[in-house]
This record gives structure tokens, C-alpha cells and sequence, in this order.
């Protein structure tokens, strides 16, 4: 082929070789590429669009931030992350009690017992657990008010230091109406007051009144002071209607007592305990022997006991009525026996009564033994007379002004509607109270007074045994210490905490023996708690006119016969009207934390009922009416005139003839949680022999309608069905002859060779178990030293930030506790009586079992979730992964326990649960939280964790220190809020352990380390037949009853 | 194959002929839509709406808006998960295990059955879901798909992950065997189609279809595998289902009877539910010749002895709860009788052990309006069953401190429409767009043009 030489060109310009061919030659597009137009191009749009899209999903992705701002100077003792402990003192009226406060970056969060207290020795209350919340109380003043109208401190000194001048000036009374006052300190401030002001009258009042045992304290000793007992002396206890375990006096300091003489870990003793009462009472719920005993009978049958003694010892008897009361006889026989070692005590308020209570106690040596004189108890000083004269007075005009010291009388005292109505009268009120409550909200100044936890204070709780109290915190709002007012409006310097340091320095440089006054100082701050060594009283400052300084005299002087005459009058054996006995429950209590919802949330020991007050009814009193899942009537109940509706329980228990209601509740001015929550108790309170009676014999009369009602109760079924796989309960008769007794251990059938064929249900298993090398966590609950106070229910939810889920919740059965103390009340009925079974008896046992994640090595719950969100710990514990949960409820479904707990909605920043739960949806709220466990979010299961949060920080500072963890140095916040020492967390690892030693915990021969028994002869695990084995251990519950059928 | 007896009666009556056949299921899905299927298709569109408020709600709110509480943590939720896999047990067992034991009646109720099953398994499915207090993520965790999680995985042992398997394989296999089924018939009405939409729909549905003697034979293996793999399918769905309880240890739940007693209970709802909706069927569209008496008669032969065999597990089940001598296994069982929610477990008897015994009454088992209604009764009864295991089970169970009881709030029985809302709008659809009988197959049993007509 030919070669083609042809050229072709593109065009004339090249083939004439112009320069722009040239210059260009190498380029594909001689002309640059322009844009036509100069708006934005197809191309600026496709870009500006792939950027908007990839901008507005990369925010879709992303969480908003919130800024943690680190400190710009770091304070020096706050580290983040790490708490910081300060020994405080818990205040709430005359309930005084020293604490140990934890605080996260600044915020208190939780409040534990002080160990460090002679008194409490680390008891606690679920009162004092849940105070942390009040603190956070959004319902709480924000600063002071005239007129309702916001004003300056400034200001509010200024009116009422006027106004107080000019009432002084007219010779009128200056009232301050106040609780019992603990604080010597403030007694101080007070009377400085007095001192610049000569008519300041300080008038205090209780709730639960114990003006009758003070008047019959002054009668029989010559001191109106209510002298420290001590249970734990006591081989026999009689109690006439003293719930000295759930609100009489001092329950945080009896538990502890109490359980001592029930502990049978170390010997082979108890107490026995009569009680003899007409509501079925904590302390009830735990004797050995109660009876039920009419308010109308209750003065005869201190009568009757006093003459049984009486004739014993040989001593003049009273004359009054007789009266047939079970097992009087009995426990006058034992109370004799045990002279010297035995304790009465009365929840009367009638000075009669205790005045005989007295003789008894007299006849029976217990002063000096059980019953402590010298060092009484100033927790309760509150004068029935002296505030009856106030209302008088103040209704008649006399008081020129009132200054209200937290207290609120209105609410809480029986004539509250004539003291709102008098104030009217007095020139000047004023409220110190912390929030606008039902007295604040009628008086023209309020002055709110600091939380406990943001103010400086001192305490005598019992004579020479000193608590103070130091802020845990900044005061949050405008607030200013109420001691710090009256020393302004005295014209004195305002600075509470100089004031109180400097009456220490006057009352204890003496005795000082470490140094400057500084170091003694800080000592005593650190301790949280002081003893004085001098038995003379240092502090003689009482600003009321109650004399309970003065010294005791040893011997008795009561005027038995006169108070045997008062008794034949006032009380009858044959009452046949309906009598109302008004009591105080564990939760609630007074009601001054009423707006509180862990304490409105937390189920009552005995009722296990929440949000409300009822009229427990006796079941042969209940007119046919059967409760189901708290499904209920109201009842219209009418004292002396005044008709109220209010729903029924049907109490097991209740002495026939009795309704019973609680005070606390009815709450009107207290905060969106309390506001409208059940019914009010205390104008129902009466008198006798010049002081409160909580006991109506006269006048009461109650209808139940047809009107329905539900009470929220978080448990229902009363009994439990006889089942000793759930409960092992024995007398002490045969435990001491076999400490096994009760407790037989199930065995199974199998085809090993063993004897009988037969073997413990754990030596057989699918599962090969687990192999703990570091921590094996246990805990064992003594069933006969918990006593069901609850105090750990709400240590649990404060740790461990449980959402409280409000009434309508509870009903529906969806309550978040995470530990529940079980209820369970004896029944009547033939073992195979299905139906039967379900009915308690009349009068029946009671037994308390906390319940709690069993935390099992070979646990239900972990085989069955999809996913693999609750898994097995290589220290024993069962664990939840909240992540990682999808919420299918079969885990819930599995555990034979129930006690898994499922987020059905979402408690937290939801309105649905603003009301009932704050501390999850409001900002206040939310600083109670524990910064060091997750707050769940909806549609996750969630349970008792061991604290896991405790185990680890306490590994973490074993590591720190390059040593093992200490047993003692890890424990539950249920173990170390329980005042009776019941329940025991540790390391089963560990044979040294407390736990180990009180199990006898040995590994089951040729299991893995998972696989533990316990030798000692009263531990079970409940359901053990299932094989699931549990690391909670319980002991048996033993009573002291000569025979186990008797009622 | 197709060899039979010619001293049976013919299965399908009227004389019809091949062109018959094809022209009566045919004309249903050409037709325009009649007014009884426009109101039945209106009604169960508002259930699903109504429904899906519900669903709405629950996933808005949480799992709280049902009556679910802290010891009955399932209540109508699994119980409707169970009923509807019961009820899907029917059609695979029909066609898969009817085929291989060459029962030839199946042939005209196998494609109705086939496609309840599919549709009451997409109901089914819906359950496990929604019950998850955090569906949006419990959707794929619960599947074992490699992850970023690290070594996470999901948990083997947990019998709800086996649930996960056994239902979705059992919907895979269930609607592969149907759709294969559905091949030729598809192809049959592409060839009629007349208008182009119709054609191309059909068309594509029908894969290529030519109806050649190598296709049928190829189509005919595929049926018979088919059959092979679903009938283990039938009995392990349901046994695993019921290891889901068996594996607990809840008293009550924890029984070694469950798997069979399960699968009957299965068979015996899933039977009730096929003549509950084929009698609706045959008689809005008339299709009396295809499904006749005897065919009910079977089913409800079939019924009475799948009835008879849960009636035995029940009184088995108190027999072993009192041999055994387990105080809670004794008490849950006694307490279903008569506890608070003795009304269900006797709502059960009635409905399950009783009603199908009437069967035994020939005047009753040929009965068109008894069958329909003691069909509904069976599966009112098979619906109690799984409330009374789950619910009574749950409610009292070891420790009388947790007893507690459940009542149900409009939102589970929003939830329950709203599958109700989902079955019969797949079911309507199904029955105007899809040949509602497999013609091919019933054109194999129709009397040849040779023979004797009737």
C-alpha cells in the first residue's frame, strides 16, 4: 500500500501557521471555558447542595454538646470524680441524728450514719436517707418575703426588728413557736432574743407529743426529760402501744439496741418482746408476743401489769377497773423474773398511764439498769400546755407577734385552724420555715431558714452527747440560718457560725485537752460528734419553759394512786363505740417531709402501701369488704362532728373495734410531690389529762361506701402461702436445742450413688460454674435482726438513682425499687388450703424479708436475653450492660426473684414524671444525683448491681495503695444504712471476711469457686431447689414464742 | 402421581372442565373488585389504622402504655406472637405435609392456607418486635451480624434468638414454597391478560413461564424439595417457639410437654383459622365446587384429633404438676383453674376441649355454619391457651410478695387489631389479585373429559 502523506490540516490558521495556532497547540480548548452570566452555575448549585446535605446530616449526627467547664482555680479539696465525706448532724424538729454527708463536686448526695455516735453507732433512719432530696426541693423559698412580695434580708430586718420593738414596747407577747430544739446553740440565739426583747416567749410543741411522759418524768424524778433507755439490756420488753422501732423517740438509736438482743449469730439468747397495741406497728410487726389491745383499754392494762408487779414486789396496787388482756399475766411473770433486766415502755402521752409505767419500771430495778436517768434524751421537750396557752392567747390578742421557727402548727398541730385564724391578731408573723407551707403562707414575713446540709449547727441530743453540724454546701438560694435572724433581730451580730463557735470555746475550753481551741475545733467537726467529760451539764441553756436541766432525782416519787384514779376515769374495758387510734408511720413520719417522694414512694413496712393514708380497718370490721391488688372502698369517717372520706385497708392485726390513720399526710402548702396526698390526721388529735391523746375513744363512727378506691401498694398478697423454700422461721426453744431448726435443706432424687440416692440441689447442674480468682461478693441477711424499718430501701435509691414513679405507677405494679423488704404476715389456714392460705390470720406473725437481686451463679436472667445484657461478673456478680439492652422483659420473665425492673417509660426529663420524681426533671432536682451511676433511659431492664459503683471504687483504691481489698472497706448502701447490722456484704473469697466468717462459706468439693455452702446451720438460700445459688445468703427467723401456733 | 381411586368421590363437583377451572378462579382477579371485597378491604383498612395509632403510641410512649407491670412482663403481646405462629402452622403443614402423604383433597385449599400462613407470620413477626422496649435498636442487634462492638456478639443460649432463626426461616421457606406454587398460575393469567398493565405484572410475576413438559417436571422436583425442607420446618418452628417457656424456669412454664403439645395446639388453631377464612371465601366467591363438605369435613376431622391432643397435654400437665410434688409447680396449676384468672383457663376448656368434640356429630361436621363458627371458637380458645400459659404462669409464681395481676389496657388491644389490620389487608389483596386456588394442581383432579360426568 501506498504510504498516505496527505496532511490534513484544521484549518486555514494552522496551515498559515498564525501565531495563536501556534501558541495554542499543545491546548485541547484554545478558549478558556467561561461561565456564562455571573449568577451562581449548575455546578455552584450541585455543590452547594452536596454540601448542605452532608452538613445537615453530620448535624443530625451529632449529640448537643453541653460544656463541662473545668475550675479555673481548682478548690483544693475537690478533686472531680473523687467524694469528699463531712460529718454533719440531721435535723428535722426534735429528730436529731448525726450523719456522715457524701458530696460530689461540691454536691451532697448522700447521707449515711455516723459511726463515730455513741448514740446511733451509725444507725439511720429512711427519713434521714431521703433529707438529701428536701435540700434540692424546688418547692423550697427562694429568699425572704413581705407580703408575699420577694424583699431583701435588709429589709426583712429592718420590719421585724420594728415591729418586734413595738409589740415589746406594748408589753405584748413575742412568741416564737418552734419543735423541739435540740441545738444549745440555738437556744442561745433565742435567748438573746430574750434578752433584748423581755416578752420573747419560746413555746415548742411536738408532733407526736411526748408532753405526758415529760409531766410524768417531772411527777415521778423531779425533771421533765425523757431518760435515754437502753434496749439492748433488756431480756424482756413490754411495750403498750411504743413504736420505739418505727417513730417513738429515737428508732434510729433502739434499732440498733433492739437487734442486739435479737442477734443469735454469737450466742444463744434473745428478748422477748410483748407488745400490746391497736394498730399492727413496725415494733408490733417484730414482737415475740402481740396483742391487740383497744386505746380504751390500753391505762388498765398498765394498771392491771402494775399491780401484777405490784404484788410480786410486794407494793401498794392501783384501783381500777379490770380488763382481760391476753398474755398480761405471762409477761408480768417474765418481766419479774428478768428484774433488773427487763424495760416498759408506753407510747401513751397520758401522764397517768407513764406515771404507772414508771412504778413498773421502779418495782422492777430498771433504773440505772435499762433505763438511763442521768443522761436523758433532749430530743423531745415539746409542752402540750404551754402551746395550748399560746392559741389561747394569741386568739384573745395578747401576742403582739409570732415568729414561726420551723414549725408549722397550721398543718401540724390540732387547733392549727384557730392559730391561722389568730394571727390575724398579732401585729407580726413570721415563718422561718423553708418553704411556704400551710403556717408560712399565712404569715407576712418569711425568713426561710437553710437546709441542715447548707448551715452550721450543734446538738444535744442526750445529755453530755454532742452532734454539730457543718454545711455540706453553699446555701443554693437566698436563704439565711434561723439562729442568724434572731441574732440580727436581737440587734447582735448575725454570724451564726462565730456565735457557735465561741459559746464551744466558753462550754469546752475547760475540758480541751488538745491543744488550741482550733484544733479542738476541727476535731470535733471532723468527728461530727462530742462527748463531754464533766458530768455536770456544760450547757445549761433551755430557752423554753420546759425544766428538763435540771438533775434527776434517783427515787421514784410518782403519785401512782391518783394516776390509777385518772385512769379509772378515762379509760373503760367495755368501750363499745369505734375507737381511733391516730399513729405516725415510717415514711411520712410527722409529714413535715411530705413532699419528699422517696419517702411518699416508700411502701410502708407493714401496709406496703404508698401515696396515701387509709383507715386500717380490722378484718372482722371490714363488712365484707375484700381488697384486691388495693382495690378498695372509701369509708366516711366522722370524729366528733367533723366527716372526712377516706379509703380503707384492711389491716391484719388491728384490734377489733380500732381504725387507725395516719398522721403526715393532707398536706395542702408543701409542694407539688405532698399537695392533695392523702387525708389529715391531726385536727382528729384530742386530750386527756391535759395533754394530746393520738388515741379518739369517743365520737368516732365510720361508714365504708360504695365509692371506690385504690391504694397503691407495692405488695398485695399478704401471705406466703406457707412455702418454707421462700421462708425458714423456727422458735428459740428449738433452735437452741438444734440451731438448724426450721431450716431443713431440700435435696433432690438423682441417680448418683450417693446415700439414699439424694443429694443438695446445688451439687447438681447443666452449668460447669465459674471460677472466681480475685472477689467472690456475698451478702447475708439476718431475717431476725432486720426489723423492716426500710431505711435501706431509700439508701438504695439514693445510691443508686432510682426513679420514684408516682401513685398511678405503683398501682399499675411498675414501682423501680430495686431492693424491697417482702411483708409476709402468718395465716390461719390448713397448709393445703389453697384459698385459705391466702388470708392472714387475725392477729398474725409478722416476717420482713429484704429482696434484692440474688445475684445467682447460675442465674436465669443471663441465659435468656438475646443479646447478651446481663452477663456474669468474674467476682460473682450478675451485671447489667443499660447499653446494650433491648428490653425484651424475658429476663424478668426468668427470675424466680422479681426483682428486675423494667423502664416502661421514660422517667427522666419527661413532664409525665415531674411531679413524682424532681430529681430526674428539674434542674434543682437533678443535682442529687449520683454522678457514678447511669440514669436509664426508657426500654431497659435494670436491678441491684451490688453497688457495683462502691466495688469498684474500693478496688480502685486497693490498687492505689498497692494492697488487697480490706474486708469492711467495700459495702452496699443497703448494708450501711441498716441500723441493726442485717444485712453483711463482703468478700466470700476472703475466708477472714465478716460474711465468710458468719456463713461458714466453704467451696462445695469439686466445684469451681463459684459453687460456695455455707455451713452455718441457719443459712438458706430462697428457692434453693431451683438451683439458680444465690450469693444473698439469709439466716432463719427465730421468735421467742413458747410455742409457734399461739396467737 | 396422579393415580386415584376411582371408587373416591371426585374432590371437585360440578362437572367442571379444564376451561371451567381457569375461567372461574380467573375471572376474580379480572374482574373489576365487587362491592362486598371493596367494604371487607374498606373495614380492615380502618383496623389498620386504628391499629397503627396504637403502634404509634407504644413506640412514642414506651411500653408502659400497655398493662404490662413489674411480675407480668408479657402478657397479649407474646400471647398474640404465639397465636399467630400457631396460626401460620396451617398452611405449610397443608401443602408441604399433605403433599408428601399424596392427599389430594389439599389441592384446592393449599394456595388460601399457603398464603394465611405467610401473611399470619408477617402478624406474628410484628410482635417480637414491638415488645422490645427499644425496638430501634433491638431490630438488628438480635440478628448475629458482625459488628463494631468488638467481640460483641448475641447470646446463643437465649431461646428468643432462637426464635429469631426458626421463624425467619421458616417465613423464607413458607413464602419461596408459595411464590414457586404461584409460578404457573401467574402464567395463566398473563396469557389472558388483555390489557398491557395487567400483562406486564403477570408477566414478570410468572418468571418466564412456558409451560413446557421439562418445566413442569422441573417444577414439580422444586415442590417435592420444597416439601421436604418445609415439613421439618412445621414441627420445629413451634417446638422452638415453645422453648421459649420450656426453658425457664418458671413454674408452668417449665415442662417438658411443651414441643409436641404446642405443635398440636399449632396445627389445631391454624386448621380453624383456614376454614374460617376459605368458608368466607367459597362463598363470596363462589367457589362451592372447589372447596366442598368434604373438605371441611376433613378439616374438621383433623381439628377434633389436634383438639383431642391438647385436651390430653392439659389434663397431662395437672397429672405430672401433682406426680411431681413441686409446691409451686402444684400451686400453678391449681391456680389457673381457680385463681383470679380461672375465667380464661375455663374460657380455654370450653373453647379448645369441648367445641371440637362436636365434631364427633357427623350433622355438625358437615355443617357449613357450625364449622364456621366453632372455628372461630377454636381459635378464641387457641388465643386463651397461650394468655392462660403465659399470663396465670406469670402472675403467681414463686414468691407471694411479687403476685400481682394484669389487666389489659386499649393499647394492647390496639396492637392486637393492628396485626388484624395487617392480616386481612395482605389477605384481601391477596384474594383479588392472586388466583385464590391452584389451578394447576385442581386441574389434575378434575374428572378427565373421557369420563362419566355427574
Amino acid at each position: 500500500m501506498k504510504n498516505n502523506k496527505k496532511t490534513y490540516w484544521k484549518g486555514i490558521e494552522e496551515l498559515r501557521n498564525d501565531p495563536d495556532v501556534v501558541k495554542n497547540a499543545e491546548r485541547e480548548f484554545p478558549e478558556s471555558i467561561t461561565e456564562s452570566g455571573n449568577g451562581s452555575s449548575r455546578r455552584d448549585f450541585l455543590k452547594m447542595m452536596g454540601f448542605s446535605i452532608a452538613a445537615a446530616s453530620l448535624a443530625a449526627c451529632e449529640a448537643p454538646i453541653r460544656n463541662a467547664i473545668p475550675y479555673v482555680n481548682k478548690p483544693e479539696d475537690i478533686d472531680p470524680g473523687i467524694p469528699n465525706y463531712y460529718a454533719s448532724t440531721y435535723f428535722n424538729g426534735g429528730d436529731v441524728v448525726s450523719v456522715v454527708v457524701k458530696t460530689r463536686e461540691g454536691r451532697p448526695i448522700k447521707v449515711e450514719g455516723n459511726e463515730m455516735s455513741t448514740i446511733t453507732n451509725g444507725g439511720i433512719t429512711g427519713q434521714v436517707e431521703a433529707s438529701v432530696l428536701s435540700l434540692y426541693d424546688n418547692s423550697r423559698l427562694r429568699g425572704p418575703k413581705i407580703d408575699q412580695k420577694s424583699s431583701s434580708w435588709e429589709e426583712v430586718d429592718k420590719l421585724v426588728g420594728q415591729k418586734l420593738k413595738s409589740v415589746n414596747g406594748k408589753g405584748k407577747t413575742i412568741a416564737i413557736v418552734s419543735n423541739t430544739v435540740a441545738s444549745p446553740s440555738t437556744n442561745a440565739a433565742i435567748a438573746a432574743l430574750k434578752e433584748t426583747y423581755s416578752t420573747v416567749e419560746h413555746i415548742a410543741y411536738d408532733q407526736q407529743s411526748a408532753s405526758g411522759l415529760l409531766q410524768a418524768n417531772k411527777e415521778s424524778f423531779g425533771t421533765a426529760s425523757i431518760p435515754s433507755y437502753d434496749f439492748s439490756k433488756a431480756d424482756v420488753i413490754v411495750s403498750f402501744s411504743a413504736d420505739f422501732l418505727g417513730g417513738w423517740v429515737s428508732p434510729a438509736e433502739h434499732s440498733g439496741q433492739y437487734s442486739k438482743t435479737r442477734d443469735l449469730t454469737t450466742k444463744k439468747t434473745m428478748s422477748r418482746h410483748y407488745q400490746f397495741e391497736a394498730n399492727m406497728s413496725l415494733t408490733g410487726a417484730n414482737a415475740d408476743y402481740r396483742v391487740a389491745v383497744k386505746p380504751s383499754q390500753e391505762g388498765l392494762a398498765v394498771a392491771k401489769l402494775y399491780n401484777l408487779i405490784a404484788s410480786k414486789a410486794g407494793g401498794s396496787k392501783v384501783s381500777t377497773g379490770d380488763v382481760e388482756i391476753n398474755h398480761l399475766q405471762k409477761a408480768a411473770d417474765e418481766l419479774w423474773k428478768a428484774k433488773g433486766k427487763s424495760l416498759v415502755v408506753s407510747g401513751s402521752n397520758d401522764k397517768a398511764v407513764q406515771v404507772l409505767v414508771n412504778g413498773i419500771n421502779d418495782m422492777l430495778s430498771n433504773y440505772g439498769a435499762t433505763i438511763d436517768l442521768s443522761t436523758p434524751s433532749y430530743t423531745r421537750k415539746g409542752d402540750d400546755a404551754s402551746m395550748k396557752q399560746f392559741v389561747s392567747n394569741l386568739s384573745k390578742g395578747s401576742v403582739g407577734a409570732v415568729v414561726f421557727f420551723n414549725a408549722n402548727p397550721v398543718y401540724d398541730h390540732p387547733m392549727g385552724a384557730a392559730i391561722a385564724s389568730g394571727l390575724a391578731k398579732a401585729e407580726l408573723s413570721v415563718a422561718t420555715n423553708m418553704v411556704e407551707d400551710e403556717t408560712a403562707s399565712v404569715c407576712q414575713v418569711l425568713a426561710p431558714d437553710n437546709h441542715y446540709l447548707e448551715a452550721w449547727n450543734d446538738a444535744e441530743i442526750r445529755k453530755g452527747s454532742f452532734s454539730v453540724a457543718q454545711p455540706t454546701i453553699a446555701p443554693l438560694f437566698q436563704t439565711r440560718q434561723a439562729p442568724s435572724s434572731f441574732l440580727a433581730w436581737a440587734g447582735k451580730d448575725s454570724d451564726y457560725f462565730s456565735f457557735l463557735k465561741n459559746n464551744w470555746n466558753q462550754w469546752f475550753s475547760a475540758e480541751n485537752t488538745l491543744g488550741s481551741f482550733q484544733v479542738f475545733w476541727d476535731t470535733v467537726l471532723h468527728n461530727g460528734v462530742y462527748e463531754t467529760k464533766s458530768t455536770a451539764s456544760a450547757v445549761a441553756v433551755d430557752s423554753t419553759t420546759v425544766d428538763s436541766i435540771a438533775a434527776p432525782s434517783a427515787s421514784f416519787a410518782g403519785n401512782t394512786s391518783a394516776a390509777g384514779a385518772s385512769i379509772a376515769k378515762n379509760y373503760k374495758a367495755d368501750n363499745s363505740g369505734v375507737e381511733l387510734a391516730i399513729y405516725q408511720n415510717v415514711g411520712i413520719g410527722n409529714g413535715s417531709q411530705a413532699n419528699n417522694p422517696l419517702l411518699q414512694e416508700l411502701p410502708d413496712p407493714i401496709t406496703k402501701a404508698t401515696w396515701d393514708n387509709y383507715l386500717t380497718v380490722a378484718i372482722a370490721d371490714a363488712q365484707g369488704l375484700k381488697m384486691f391488688e388495693g382495690e378498695t372502698k372509701l369509708a366516711e369517717l366522722t370524729v366528733n362532728g367533723t366527716t372526712i372520706e377516706v379509703p380503707v385497708l384492711i389491716q391484719p392485726g388491728q384490734a377489733k373495734g380500732t381504725v387507725g390513720l395516719a398522721i403526715g399526710y393532707g398536706r395542702t402548702n408543701a409542694g407539688k410531690v405532698a399537695n392533695g396526698v392523702g387525708v389529715n390526721a391531726y385536727p382528729f388529735i384530742t386530750e386527756v389529762n391535759g395533754t394530746q391523746s393520738f388515741n379518739v375513744t369517743s365520737g368516732v363512727a365510720y361508714k365504708i361506701t360504695d365509692k371506690p378506691f385504690k391504694i397503691a401498694q407495692t405488695q398485695t398478697h399478704e401471705t406466703h402461702m406457707e412455702r418454707d423454700n421462700v421462708l425458714r422461721e423456727t422458735t428459740l426453744a428449738d433452735f437452741v436445742n438444734d440451731p438448724a431448726a426450721g431450716n431443713e435443706r431440700p435435696e433432690i432424687a438423682t441417680w448418683l450413688d450417693e446415700e439414699d440416692h439424694k443429694v443438695a440441689p446445688g451439687a447438681l447442674s447443666l452449668w460447669h460454674g465459674h471460677d472466681y480468682n480475685n472477689h467472690h461478693w456475698g451478702l447475708a441477711i439476718d431475717l431476725n435482726t432486720c426489723n423492716g424499718c426500710s431505711a435501706c430501701i431509700v439508701s438504695c435509691n439514693v445510691e443508686n438513682n432510682i426513679p420514684m414513679v408516682g401513685k398511678e405507677e405503683v398501682l399499675n405494679r411498675r414501682e423501680m425499687h430495686w431492693l424491697r423488704i417482702d411483708r409476709y404476715y402468718s395465716s390461719d389456714a390448713d397448709v393445703d388450703d389453697r384459698v385459705g392460705l391466702e388470708q392472714a390470720a387475725e392477729n398474725p406473725d409478722v416476717t420482713f424479708q429484704p429482696m434484692m437481686c440474688q445475684h445467682c451463679n447460675n442465674a436465669p436472667c443471663e441465659t435468656v436475653c438475646p443479646v447478651a445484657a446481663t452477663m456474669h461478673s468474674t467476682e460473682g456478680l450478675n451485671q447489667m450492660a443499660y447499653n446494650r439492652c433491648i428490653g425484651t422483659r424475658y429476663c424478668a420473665n426468668n427470675c424466680p426473684y422479681k426483682v428486675r425492673r423494667f423502664n416502661w417509660f421514660k422517667y427522666h426529663d419527661n413532664e409525665q414524671f415531674s411531679d413524682a420524681n424532681p430529681q430526674m426533671n428539674t434542674d434543682l432536682g437533678k443535682m442529687v444525683l449520683n454522678p457514678d451511676v447511669t440514669v436509664r433511659s426508657r426500654g431497659v431492664m435494670e436491678k441491684c448491681s451490688f453497688c457495683v459503683q462502691r466495688i469498684q471504687a474500693g478496688k480502685l483504691q486497693a490498687k492505689l495503695d498497692r494492697r488487697k481489698v480490706k474486708d469492711g472497706e467495700v459495702n452496699v448502701a443497703c448494708a450501711s444504712s441498716c441500723p441493726t447490722g442485717g444485712l453483711i456484704f463482703g468478700d466470700m473469697n476472703d475466708p477472714e471476711s465478716k460474711v465468710s466468717q458468719l456463713l461458714k462459706v466453704k467451696v462445695r468439693e469439686g466445684s469451681k469457686s463459684s459453687d460456695k455452702v455455707t455451713d452455718n446451720p441457719r443459712s438458706f438460700h430462697v428457692l434453693e431447689e431451683v438451683g439458680v445459688k444465690p450469693n444473698v445468703t439469709y439466716l432463719t427467723k427465730v421468735r421467742n414464742v413458747d410455742q409457734k401456733t399461739e396467737a | 402421581m396422579q393415580a386415584t381411586s376411582s371408587l373416591r368421590e371426585s374432590l371437585v363437583t360440578g362437572g367442571k372442565t379444564v376451561h371451567d377451572v381457569t375461567q372461574d378462579i380467573c375471572s376474580r382477579v379480572e374482574d373489576k373488585p365487587n362491592k362486598t371485597w371493596l367494604g371487607a378491604m374498606t373495614l380492615s383498612l380502618i383496623t389498620l389504622g386504628i391499629g397503627a395509632y396504637a403502634v404509634f403510641m407504644l413506640l412514642w410512649d414506651g411500653i408502659g402504655v400497655w398493662g404490662l407491670n413489674k411480675t407480668v412482663g408479657w402478657a397479649w403481646d407474646i400471647t398474640n406472637f404465639v397465636w399467630w405462629v400457631g396460626i401460620g402452622h396451617a398452611g405449610t403443614l397443608i401443602s408441604a405435609i399433605l403433599l408428601l402423604f399424596r392427599q389430594k383433597w389439599r389441592m384446592s385449599i393449599n394456595r388460601a392456607a399457603e398464603a394465611m400462613t405467610i401473611f399470619a407470620v408477617i402478624c406474628a413477626l410484628m410482635f417480637p418486635a414491638l415488645h422490645m422496649g427499644r425496638l430501634w435498636l433491638g431490630f438488628y442487634w438480635a440478628l448475629p451480624l458482625p459488628n463494631t462492638f468488638g467481640s460483641l456478639w448475641v447470646n446463643f443460649n437465649s431461646p428468643l434468638l432462637w426464635d429469631v432463626f426458626a421463624i425467619s426461616t421458616y417465613f423464607s421457606v413458607s413464602l419461596v414454597f408459595w411464590y414457586i406454587g404461584l409460578i404457573p398460575d401467574f402464567a395463566t393469567i398473563r396469557d389472558r391478560a388483555t390489557n398491557k398493565v395487567s400483562k406486564a405484572v403477570y408477566g414478570a410475576l410468572s418468571f418466564g413461564w412456558d409451560g413446557a413438559a421439562k418445566t413442569w417436571m422441573r417444577y414439580e422436583s422444586v415442590a417435592l424439595i420444597l416439601a421436604g425442607l418445609a415439613t421439618p420446618l412445621v414441627l420445629s418452628v413451634h417446638t422452638i417457639v415453645s422453648f421459649d417457656f420450656a426453658t425457664s424456669v418458671i413454674p408452668g412454664w417449665h415442662t417438658t410437654i411443651f414441643p409436641p403439645y404446642f405443635v398440636a395446639g399449632a396445627i389445631f388453631s391454624g386448621f380453624a383459622m383456614v376454614l374460617t377464612l376459605m368458608i368466607v371465601t367459597r362463598k363470596v366467591y363462589k367457589l362451592e365446587d372447589y372447596i366442598t363438605i368434604y373438605h371441611i369435613e376433613l378439616m374438621n376431622i383433623v381439628i377434633t384429633i389436634t383438639g383431642s391432643i391438647v385436651g390430653i397435654a392439659y389434663i397431662t400437665e395437672f397429672y405430672m404438676a401433682w406426680y411431681s410434688q413441686v409446691p409451686a409447680e402444684g400451686y400453678a396449676f391449681l391456680n389457673r383453674m381457680a385463681g383470679p384468672y380461672s375465667w380464661a383457663y375455663w374460657s380455654m376448656m370450653t373453647c379448645n376441649v369441648i367445641s371440637p368434640q362436636l365434631f364427633w356429630i357427623k350433622k355438625i361436621r358437615t355443617s357449613i355454619a357450625a364449622t364456621f363458627i366453632i372455628s372461630i371458637i377454636v381459635n378464641i380458645g387457641m388465643w386463651f391457651e397461650r394468655f392462660v400459659i403465659i399470663v396465670t404462669s406469670l402472675h403467681r409464681d414463686y414468691l407471694p410478695s411479687s403476685w400481682a395481676y394484669f389487666s389489659a389496657t386499649r393499647y394492647d388491644v390496639g396492637v392486637y387489631l393492628f396485626t388484624f389490620g395487617i392480616f386481612f389487608t395482605l389477605f384481601f389483596l391477596f384474594a383479588k389479585f392472586f388466583p385464590v386456588i391452584n389451578m394447576a394442581e385442581v386441574k389434575s383432579i378434575i374428572k378427565t373429559s373421557s369420563e362419566k360426568k355427574d
